[in-house]
């Protein structure tokens, strides 16, 4: 298999801090990565290496066979990028925007032309082309950093937080467009703080944390390799959940959590659910709620990293920008 | 968008030079068409100018030369060189504007010129330094300064202002770099530029000042640079005053430029 990214071992330090501590990814051609990790895990900084902004002080990393490091150039010529903050002149119109990039990719002036009006219709912001893009919403704003990245028809995107700070209509819109750029064979990697994010349109995910790769695999895998299963019962009758409790408790060896009338716990052998049925059936206790299912990544990331996923305080800043 | 699939070329190793030139022309566009639909901006860049020029000449000018049809002749070529010295500056802020807005980073991600943002940016600049020379000399006469040498001095002016702005503007490319926001970067200048355009002989003659003060007075480059230009306008001593303002130049382009370009590359 060929792969579109590939990284081996990379480290960045700034200071006493390593921003990137032995960093290793694989992308196949054609295929979505999610990085998935909180502010301050590395995720912009793998991003900025990959997209020959930064240089590595340790590892290497290819781009379509190209090192990003000694084969710049022509790592260059393949990619897009959208960063976290949207990289449009704002002084300059949507048009002049995709325009100017257009022309420096060599297009003729009417190539160039052609090419942007073609991305401001994708977009839709074929409307305010001629307006300059500081009089954007933030989803416009967004969507013509997104339309800039693909000028120069990219076969891998480096897509760096493309959401945060989005309202939710703006995010599931810019979610359909990625997903038509993969229809085309574009490889991207994605960062995202949001595992539903992860979870809706990558391929497979790694999980950032503190500048380390701490777990891979496809969303199922990794749903799955934290070993528990969560089993959840709900007693009919409120007042038989202290022996629902119990039981619970004796056949997994551990005191399930108590949340909504419901006794919840990880199990990691499934063989304890008809446990659990047949001492409820002893005690004549009736569940109306007996399920097992697979964690969700917000509980896998929980379970990995020891804090929750999501930055609510720096989205509530960035939300600002929406 | 099925386009996307088609397999492209195999992509070319660097920028050949007329691609350069092309890109950095298309950045240099890219910095001054905002005046087309922003014409407030050309008014941005004339307001200092006219202001100083009538200011100085009608608050400063009679009691500083008597009257104030003596003191434009006097002061009309420093506040030519004030102004191209803060007008580099706006190189710095332009700089560091595309980096806070990651308009820097989506430009180094493009397979182009590595020099071309800096030089479309510095060309545009140029031509707003030009624009403010022209339009000091304009409403100056029509105040009623008067040349008094001839097109070859002015040409001569101009070409001394702009050899030592484009000096200078390394020092502005080096502070936009290194800035953390376009304000700092303006709050840099003011602190830097208002001293030194002021411990100079270009608003007035300087034998009140304190022996100390004019020990500096006399070597700042800024009494240099506004002696070469009253000489290229008006009249009066010029290979001296020219040659020390060239040696500044040189100075600052030898100390500026490489942790200009250090700082360029340590982004790169």
């Amino acid at each position: 298999m060929r792969y579109a990214i590939q990284a081996e071992g990379l480290v960045k330090r700034y200071g006493e801090t390593r921003a990137l501590d032995g960093v290793d990814l694989l992308v196949p051609q054609g295929r979505l990565l999610g990085v998935l990790g909180p502010n301050g895990a590395g995720k912009t900084t793998a991003v900025r290496i990959l997209a020959t902004l930064l240089r590595p002080d340790g590892g290497t990393a290819s781009v379509g066979g190209f090192d990003v490091a000694r084969q710049a150039h022509q790592v260059r010529s393949l990619i897009g990028l959208t960063g976290q903050y949207a990289g449009v002149d704002e002084t300059l119109t949507g048009v002049e925007n995709l325009v100017m990039i257009g022309r420096l990719l060599e297009l003729s002036r009417a190539d160039a032309r052609a090419r942007a009006a073609e991305l401001l219709e994708r977009f839709e912001l074929t409307h305010a082309g001629g307006r300059a893009a500081k009089t954007y919403s933030g989803g416009m704003r967004r969507r013509l950093d997104l339309a800039a990245s693909l000028v120069g028809r990219p076969q891998v995107l480096f897509l760096d937080e493309p959401t945060t700070g989005l309202d939710p209509r703006s995010r599931t819109e810019l979610w359909s467009v990625v997903r038509d750029l993969m229809a085309d064979g574009v490889t991207v990697l994605l960062t995202t703080q949001y595992l539903e994010e992860a979870d809706q349109l990558a391929d497979d995910i790694v999980v950032f944390d503190h500048g380390r790769v701490i777990a891979s695999g496809t969303s199922d895998e990794l749903k799955a390799t934290t070993g528990a299963q969560v089993l959840e019962v709900r007693p009919l009758r409120p007042d038989h959940l202290d022996l629902v409790v119990q039981v619970v408790a004796d056949v997994i060896a551990e005191v399930p959590t108590v949340t909504g009338g419901k006794a919840v716990a990880s199990v990691r052998d499934p063989a304890v659910v008809p446990a659990i049925v047949r001492r409820l059936d002893d005690l004549g206790v009736v569940a109306s709620e007996l399920s097992l299912r697979k964690s969700s990544l917000d509980e896998v990331f929980l379970a990995l990293t020891g804090h929750p996923a999501e930055d609510r305080q720096a989205d509530a800043k960035e939300e600002v920008f929406a | 968008m099925t386009t996307m699939t088609v397999p492209a070329p195999a992509p070319a190793k660097r920028v050949g030079l007329s691609a350069g030139f092309r890109q950095t022309m298309t950045l240099t566009w890219r910095s001054l068409v905002q005046i087309k639909h922003n014409p407030m901006e050309l008014l941005d860049l004339s307001v200092q100018p006219v202001m100083f020029l009538l200011l100085f000449t009608y608050v400063f000018g009679g009691a500083i030369a008597g009257s104030t049809e003596d003191y434009l002749q006097f002061a009309l070529p420093g506040l030519v060189v004030q102004n191209a010295l803060f007008a580099t500056l706006t190189t710095a802020i332009g700089l560091n504007t595309d980096i806070t807005k990651g308009v820097f980073d989506r430009l180094r991600s493009l397979p182009i010129a590595r020099t071309a943002p800096l030089a479309g940016r510095i060309i545009a600049d140029t031509a707003k330094q030009l624009w403010a020379l022209f339009l000091f000399l304009g409403i100056g006469t029509i105040l009623g300064f008067r040349i008094q040498t001839g097109v070859a001095g002015v040409l001569g002016a101009v070409a001394l202002l702009l050899a030592f702005a484009l000096a200078m503007s390394w020092m502005s490319v080096l502070i936009g770099l290194k800035a953390k926001d376009p304000e700092k970067v303006q709050i840099f200048a003011f602190s830097l530029m208002m001293p030194l355009t002021f411990t100079s002989n270009a608003f007035v003659p300087t034998d009140t000042m304190p022996g100390w003060l004019q020990v500096w007075v006399d070597v700042n480059p800024v009494t240099q640079l506004a002696d070469a230009v009253r000489g290229l306008l008006i009249g009066g001593e010029v290979a001296g005053p020219a040659i020390s303002s060239l040696l500044w130049a040189a100075a600052l382009a030898v100390v500026f430029a490489p942790l200009a370009i250090r700082a360029f590359r340590s982004r790169t």
